[in-house]
């Protein structure tokens, strides 16, 4: 039955393709040609060569926002998957061998749901939470629970501390999911190679790094792209937690808060294309980076 | 300019991402702003005509429907729905009003304006506002020359420029044109809590010397003396700043920053101005300020842990919910910094804003201006105070009106005032140097900077656009 295939292909792919054409790669076609105009967001639209990239290259905020991404972008990855995997390693096989079957810690099962649980949330909910649990005086959750007399802890309001207050949000809400993939992951792996390995007298700590890792580095590759797209996408937390949106004086400012607010807040749609543009570029060279780095043979079960 | 406060932005696209996970080409802040584009291509509606007569003295077609849009802030939208609709029905009952409200008015219109099918008349008010000068620039806004020339709806022999109060008219003016109103006028000053400084028989201050004695003995009671909101509203506290600095150099000091000047920032009263806020900053303020939001900040003032607070006579309205009984807002003008300043203690920072403009591409731009006509006849403009407790550029429409201690007080400081009044436009000019100034502001009140730093900082940033 060749003569139907292509009419059933073709089928399938017809809405999803639309979409995508119409919504994705029709707005990044008209994002390009946007930055090299000066339009503001309404009216009429001349070009302006590369002005706006010039203008982008001498703007400090520009550099210091993309600090701010790699930053997150080594950070978070880094961070979230060492826990993904130390918890997910507890889970399912640090409770050690016993009868017959590898076991996770006691109560894992509960462990699993309470890790799981901020996933459940929206971000923009998680980003309000927060704001309150790092308000800087005593009504705020951390600072209400210092003894009397201590100086209230600035966070948010703090330049030092601001982005790594957002680290630690962004890394507790996407451990979870991350914990559940690995567990995943680790479900697939046959335990007679765990039994063997017991058997020759691995303890837990030789059982993570030479056989859990070795097994899990594909799905460890995925985890640290998704979790790159997500540094480079920080826009709702730092929008709803940051001080001065983007501050203290710039301190948390990110490029997809740079692009919103230039295109809504600055009447710069032009300007704020041109930092879609160098968002864009810097993804790609970031996935194309990860996959190559993290290229390894893969281990066949 | 009523709310500042900040919507936060629901973040749906992690929800696309994740489902999504096509992975590479997620960056999707970058495809967001495809979704507000399509302008440029001129689309030109049959726009709505009658026969102009002395009740209708802008041609309105009594037949054709209107449609307004209301930033739904700390103005509420009661004083359209209950005041301003009546009384343009009254008047062609026939004419359909539809009303719609947003907070997000900037989300909402511009999409519709680059459809080429805008609201006819838009309140263009709150934290997602769009820029007022690039909708202008983009022809998008109706000239509203004919309604001010046009005689008021209720003040007989007058035509509705003769009504508003000096500098109103001068507020929408953009290349000469007026082309936006203007309609709440908004005094600024240091509000407070009458009743706890009565209870404490504390003396208001005049100079800066009584307000420092002041806020020591306020301190000596365990209250914050002063305090400004960080982390959104810094801009109240600029504005005190510059308060400060046109009083001591004149109105002309802040003409000079509107106009862009070269050195408006590094000028000796702003310099003198700023230095004698750090200092309040430093001593009578808590770096913690830096990092809370407006409503948090105000809630301890109807708390009476903070007593001095920078604002806009919105504050009453905005707190009416969480404002305790015995709470008396009421407010008195910035001290005399110098001995020597140019205006006296009574100058205040008092503005018309609060934008409503017509649309020159919508369906109905002379119902759209009639519109405005009505909100500022002298009847509609007292109901507008009643219900928001804000006053309005119509001449003399709060007189006798009883509505709550913090409007009065600030409807005395206006008299007090006299012509000594005047404002600022150039944040809404340059809006990131808005930003810029913000930033600056919070450096020099809670981070240790200096006047010459602020200045110079501010100076840079103005030179730069």
């Amino acid at each position: 039955m060749r003569h139907g295939k292509y009419p059933f292909i073709i089928g399938f792919l017809a809405v999803p393709v639309t979409l995508y054409v119409t919504f994705v790669v029709a707005a990044y076609v008209q994002t390009f040609q946007l930055a090299f105009t000066d339009w503001s967001g309404l009216g009429p639209i001349s070009y302006v060569g590369f002005d706006n990239f010039v203008e982008l290259w001498n703007d400090e905020l520009f550099w210091r926002s993309v600090q701010h991404n790699l930053f997150l972008l080594l950070a978070l990855p880094i961070i979230t998957i060492a826990i993904a995997l130390v918890f997910a390693f507890l889970l399912n096989v640090g409770g050690g061998h016993r009868g017959g079957t590898t076991k996770g810690v006691w109560g894992s099962k509960v462990y699993r749901i309470i890790f799981f649980f901020p996933q459940l949330l929206a971000l923009a909910i998680v980003a309000v939470i927060f704001g309150r649990v790092y308000s800087p005086d005593d009504s705020g959750l951390i600072n209400g629970l210092l003894p009397a007399g201590w100086d209230p802890i600035l966070f948010l309001a703090d330049k030092q501390l601001a982005m790594l207050c957002i680290l630690a949000v962004l890394v507790w809400q996407s451990v979870g999911f991350y914990v559940v993939l690995f567990s995943a992951g680790m479900g697939s792996v046959p335990t007679e190679i765990y039994e063997a390995a017991a058997l020759d007298g691995a303890n837990r700590v030789t059982l993570f790094f030479r056989i859990t890792i070795p097994l899990l580095w594909s799905t460890i590759q995925v985890a640290w792209v998704y979790l790159g797209i997500a540094a480079f996408d920080v826009f709702a937390l730092v929008n709803i937690m940051s001080v001065e949106r983007g501050g203290p004086d710039g301190a948390t400012s990110v490029l997809s808060l740079m692009i919103y607010r230039n295109a809504f807040e600055f009447s710069q749609a032009g300007y704020a294309s041109a930092l879609g543009v160098s968002l864009f570029i810097l993804t790609l060279a970031f996935a194309a980076l990860t996959l190559r780095v993290t290229r390894r043979d893969a281990v066949e079960l | 300019m009523t709310d500042v406060f900040t919507k936060p932005e629901l973040d749906r696209r992690t929800l696309l991402r994740r489902a999504a996970a096509v992975g590479l080409l997620a960056t999707p802040a970058v495809g967001m702003l495809s979704a507000c584009v399509g302008g440029g291509e001129e689309k030109t509606q049959d726009q709505a005509e009658g026969a102009k007569s002395d009740t209708n003295p802008l041609g309105v077609d009594p037949k054709a429907p209107l449609e307004i849009i209301i930033f739904n802030g700390g103005l509420g939208t009661k004083y359209a729905t209950d005041v301003d609709i009546p009384s343009y029905n009254k008047l062609f009952p026939e004419s359909k009003v539809a009303f719609s409200e947003t907070t997000e008015i900037g989300k909402v219109v511009q999409p519709r304006i680059n459809a080429g099918t805008p609201p006819d008349m838009v309140n263009n008010a709150g934290a997602g506002l769009m820029d007022m000068a690039a909708i202008v620039k983009a022809g998008q806004a109706q000239d509203l020359t004919d309604m001010f020339n046009a005689p008021s709806v209720d003040i007989a022999g007058k035509t509705v420029k003769d009504t508003l109060v000096p500098g109103a008219y001068e507020q929408g003016l953009f290349d000469g044109k007026p082309m936006v109103l203007n309609y709440a006028f908004t005094v600024y000053g240091l509000w407070y809590n009458a009743a706890l400084f009565k209870k404490n028989n504390w003396t208001l201050p005049k100079t800066w010397a009584e307000f420092t004695t002041l806020l020591d003995q306020i301190k000596a009671k365990g209250i914050t003396p002063f305090a400004y909101a960080g982390a959104n509203a810094a801009y109240y506290q600029y504005l005190a700043i510059l308060t400060s600095a046109a009083k001591i150099g004149g109105a002309e000091v802040l003409k000079a920053i509107d106009e862009n000047a070269d050195g408006a920032w590094t000028a000796e009263p702003v310099k003198q101005a700023a230095a004698a806020w750090a200092e309040i900053g430093a001593k009578y303020s808590d770096k913690k300020f830096s990092g809370l939001r407006h409503t948090e900040v105000q809630l301890q003032q109807n708390q009476d842990r903070v007593a001095f607070y920078p604002c806009g006579s919105w504050l009453e309205n905005e707190q009416a919910k969480d404002t305790p009984a015995g709470f008396e807002y009421a407010v008195i003008p910035m001290p005399s910094i110098t001995g020597a300043d140019k205006l006296p203690q009574t100058a205040i920072y008092a503005a018309a804003g609060e934008m409503y403009y017509v649309s020159s591409k919508g369906k109905n731009p002379r119902g759209g201006m009639e519109f405005l006509r009505h909100m500022l006849s002298k009847e509609a403009a007292a109901g507008f105070t009643k219900l928001t407790k804000v006053l309005t550029v119509v001449q003399g429409a709060a007189d006798g009106l009883t509505v709550s201690p913090g409007l009065s007080s600030g409807n005395e400081l206006v008299k007090a005032a006299g012509k000594d009044y005047f404002g600022y436009r150039w944040p809404e000019l340059y809006k990131k140097l808005d930003t810029e100034c913000q930033a600056a502001t919070n450096e020099l009140m809670f981070n240790g900077g200096t006047a010459d730093k602020f200045c110079d900082r501010m100076q840079k940033a103005a030179s730069a656009i």
